[in-house]
């Protein structure tokens, strides 16, 4: 079982769990104001959104939600968690993940098709991911701000780094490799009928978890 | 000072006599400013009410037409499709990012009052040329606040267009559609009854933000003192918005509401007058439990506040602690304000006073309506092909017309718009019409809207019929059969000149279109007043139109797709510079759309789609063939070589337009199939698909504009000008 957690302002958790389950997992949600995950949850997925509005700063917010602290339990005991767009920013800012997500360079939201480089094989999310995906980005916050040398740059926009992130990194894992942040919107690259299917292989991951 | 507070208040002194023969005494001030603004033009038509009669508003698919928040038609399986347009003109022109997103957040909550899920989002724009410094900060701030908006309360932004012209530069229109997917069986009303029943007002805090909004900014010309009006702009909060959709939305599939209404113009007196005059019953609404923003606010405050984000319920009182416990764990307010009366009247309290008791019915059926003078405008003129200078060099003609702010790319505008958050986007923006998977179905939408303005000014009737078959070919083009309408009826000032006959013929016209395509109208909005003293639009009738296509699978898209393919010229419609985008004006007499022939051709679309031949579909429109021809070419990353007729013209052949054209492309083995299909509609084989250029044959001459020269200066223009 996947929980896919609803903050208030989450957009992308039916997507999520759509998607989830084309990758022939089943996938559940879990409310931000609860204590504990629900019960049989193998792996947790942070999906897109606005939580919270972005007030403060996105993602702030969503990171102190009681729900967050059976999220870090989960992350520190060696499960999976991912986190997409808004779910990187919560993990960044709940400290699961190293650096800050910054205003994009365009000043601007951006959604379009982007090309991502797989730099990290070595994770379990990227195991059996091909070299190259191609999968949309939209936000406005989407320009990872760190230092390359304490983070673990998974998933990369290669030369072009359309939203000026350090390390043109479009995805960041932590040290373990079991919790994944990414720009990016795999689950809107499930179904050919959609122009890409480059996300399914990370929701096979969770589900394989 | 001297003024009456009626008059101040925007009402005639003929509908200030007509309030104590319809309540029997003179009005309270509370009273008073509530039949100011549901008697203003925005609320209750009264200068467009008779005319809109005209619409065919019926069909056997249609399961709500015009008269509720929205229309619905049946798709199949259960599932109905709510639809409608709505105009922010005014408060755009004069806070255009709060007025661009409170239009938004308006659109959606009456796709939301019939308690369906919002899933797509199109804007129709219309705004002063580029070269002007303030409309281009009025169009960024109008993107800005669409973009703010319907990103963050996740609906799709999936279409829309933009055209840029000085007859806007005053008046910038703001348009938005909002496309909701609900059970058929479970679709809610607006109506109140049962005496006893609570009136449960969920969401946003009430303030002073958006009074008047509809009586002193939609219904009255622009002028220079706008800026003064900026109060009666209201301030979006998109976040509450999301909640208050994911709150009713639960409430709705857990049946715990009567009927559903939002709150817009006019705020609580219209929500609940209309609650009340369609239920046929009598309301008793408590102001003291309307939770405000703000201490110290004046009954007529809270009762016309436009305050955003606000949905009024009716609740069995038997339901009511489920109802306010969904919504604390929404952490959303929600207090009931009142309860149903068998009474008919519109009672309000406050501080333990009636301060309001008036019945519903004379507030939303008593209204007045207007005949408006029907002075036909002048005649137009054709074009004399003479007058219009011959371009030097075709193929820089060619480059600087894609370049044009009406021709350009759109990317700009839609890379700032999440067009694809829900995971059902099939076809993105950039195309003819957007195509999104209905979720749960094996069916998806085509979604467009359109208008051809200039073609309104020179002849309304003509234009009205333009508007609407050019949605329909952008509907077929992506193989969906045409299928259900709203409209948003943009003019000048109804008191004035011509606007009257501009605005019945332009309804005849478009209502001529439909019916010729059976697609029903089943919702709509008149934003009239659109003009300065130095400007008025163009009339602006534009066209929401959604299609069905029975297979999510088998849409077409507008790019080129292989080598070899064959391109054919299907339709009727003959190139003509008149009212054109490179004649760039109003000037001429553009032909009057065929009825029979363009239905025919939309017809021939749907079929030849629906047998799998086609392998691109572009419809003919602003810029004529040439840009057809380069944006298929650009999208698909792949040139093309043709060959035309050299008509009268190089240039009118190149560039004219007219309706009834579509260019298509299939497999050249698929030729006699698609002939068959076409019948006696005319079809020309004109090239075929290939090669790194787009070159085109006119006579003993070959024009050819290099792929990569013609992408630069397709997608240049708006990244130029407004970054």
């Amino acid at each position: 079982m996947i929980a896919v957690v609803r903050f208030p302002g989450s957009l992308d958790h039916d997507s999520a769990v759509r998607a989830v389950e084309a990758a022939g997992g089943t996938a559940t949600y879990a409310w931000h104001a609860d204590r504990a995950l629900p019960a049989g949850t193998r792996a947790v997925v942070l999906p897109g959104g606005f939580s919270y509005g972005d007030h403060l700063r996105p993602g702030a917010i969503a990171s102190r939600s009681p729900i967050m602290d059976a999220v870090r339990q989960h992350a520190d005991a060696g499960g999976l968690v991912l986190g997409i767009c808004n779910g990187f920013q919560v993990l960044c800012e709940a400290g699961l993940l190293p650096g800050v997500l910054r205003t994009n360079a365009t000043t601007s939201f951006v959604c379009r098709q982007v090309e991502l480089e797989v730099l990290d094989h070595d994770t379990p999310f990227t195991r059996d991911l091909g070299a190259a995906l191609s999968i949309p980005i939209k936000n406005h916050d989407g320009a990872w701000y760190g230092d390359p040398a304490d983070a673990r740059i998974v998933l990369s926009y290669g030369m072009e780094n359309p939203l000026g992130s350090i390390g043109s990194a479009a995805g960041v894992a932590n040290a373990q490799g079991n919790v994944l942040g990414l720009m990016p919107h795999p689950e809107e690259a499930v179904d050919r009928l959609l122009g890409s299917t480059d996300g399914l292989g990370l929701f096979t991951a969770l589900v394989r978890a | 000072m001297s003024v009456a507070l009626h008059r101040q208040l925007g009402l005639t002194d003929d509908e200030f006599a007509q309030i104590p023969i319809l309540i029997g005494r003179a009005p309270t001030d509370p009273e008073l400013v509530m039949f100011s603004l549901m008697w203003s033009e925005h609320c209750s038509y009264k200068h467009s009410r008779r005319m809109l009669r005209r619409f065919p508003t019926d069909g056997p698919h249609v399961l709500q037409g015009p008269g509720e928040n929205a229309g619905a038609v049946d798709v199949g399986d259960g599932w109905a499709i709510a639809l409608k347009v709505e105009s922010h003109n005014h408060p755009s022109a004069v806070e255009p990012f709060e007025g661009a997103a409170t239009g938004v957040g308006g659109i959606v909550r009456d796709i939301l009052a019939l308690g369906a899920r919002p899933i797509a989002l199109l804007d129709s724009l219309r705004f002063g040329t580029l070269e002007s410094a303030r409309s281009r900060h009025l169009f960024t701030r109008a993107v800005a606040g669409i973009g703010h908006y319907g990103n963050c309360i996740g609906v799709p932004t999936v279409g829309g267009e933009v055209v840029f012209d000085d007859r806007y530069e005053d008046s910038c229109l703001v348009n938005a559609m909002c496309i909701g997917l609900v059970r058929a069986d479970g679709m809610l009303r607006a109506a109140a009854f049962g005496t006893g029943n609570l009136l449960v007002l969920i969401g946003n805090r009430t303030g002073r933000d958006g009074i008047g909004g509809a009586s002193v900014l939609a219904s009255a010309e622009l002028s220079a003192d706008d800026e003064d009006k900026r109060p009666s702009v209201q301030v979006s909060d998109p976040f509450t918005e999301r909640k208050l959709m994911d709150c009713c939305l639960e409430l709705a599939a857990d049946d715990l509401l009567l009927a559903l209404q939002d709150l817009g113009a006019a705020g609580l007196t219209s929500a609940a007058s209309e609650m009340a005059a369609k239920g046929g019953v009598g309301l008793d609404i408590d102001l003291d439990r309307v939770h405000l923003r703000e201490e110290g606010m004046a009954p007529a405050e809270i009762l016309v506040s436009e305050s955003q984000e606000r949905m009024l319920g009716l609740v069995s009182p038997d339901k009511l602690e489920d109802v306010l416990e969904s919504c604390a764990r929404w952490e959303l307010d929600a207090n009931v304000i009142g309860t149903v009366t068998g009474t008919g009247n519109f009672t309000a309290r406050h501080g333990g006073e009636v301060v309001v008791d008036i019945p519903a019915s004379a507030l939303t059926d008593d209204a007045p309506w207007y005949e408006v003078p029907r002075t036909p405008g002048p005649s137009a003129t054709p074009l004399a092909l003479d007058t219009v200078p011959v371009p030097a060099d075709l193929g820089a003609a060619w480059l600087d017309l894609l370049g044009r702010p009406n021709i350009a790319s759109k990317r700009w505008i839609y890379q700032q718009y999440d067009h694809l958050v829900g995971a059902n986007t099939i076809r993105r923006p950039g195309g003819d019409a957007a195509v999104i998977r209905i979720p749960g179905m094996r069916r998806a939408l085509a979604i467009t809207t359109d208008c051809a303005e200039r073609h309104c000014e020179l002849d309304p009737r003509g234009g009205g019929r333009a508007s609407v078959f050019e949605a329909a070919r952008n509907i077929a083009c992506t193989g969906a059969v045409p299928y259900a309408a709203s409209d948003c009826l943009n003019f000048a000032n109804p008191e004035k000149a011509s606007t009257g006959w501009r605005l019945a013929e332009a309804i005849e016209g478009m209502s001529e279109a439909l019916e010729a395509i059976s697609v029903p109208v089943v919702s709509g909005n008149v934003s009239l007043y659109n003009e300065s003293p130095a400007r008025a639009i163009y009339p602006t009738p534009v066209v929401g139109m959604i299609g069905l296509l029975e297979d999510a699978g088998a849409s077409v898209g507008h790019a080129f797709a292989q080598p070899r393919d064959a391109i054919v010229l299907l339709g009727g419609g003959a190139a003509r510079l008149d009212a054109s985008e490179w004649l760039g004006a109003a000037l001429g007499a553009p032909a009057l759309p065929d009825l029979a022939g363009e239905a025919a051709l939309i017809a021939v679309m749907v079929v030849a789609a629906g047998a799998g031949l086609l392998r691109s579909a572009h419809d003919v429109s602003g810029g004529g063939v040439a840009v057809t021809l380069v944006e298929s070419a650009l999208a698909g990353g792949i040139g093309c070589s043709v060959a035309l007729p050299l008509g009268r013209r190089a240039d009118e052949t190149l560039f004219g337009e007219s309706g009834e054209r579509i260019v298509v492309t299939c497999r050249p083995d698929a030729l006699p199939g698609l002939r068959a299909i076409a019948g006696d509609v005319p079809l020309a084989v004109i090239g075929s698909v290939g090669g790194g250029t787009v070159d085109v044959q006119l006579g003993d001459a070959t024009v050819s504009l290099d792929l990569e020269a013609a992408r630069i200066a397709y997608e240049a223009t708006l990244t130029e000008a407004l970054a």
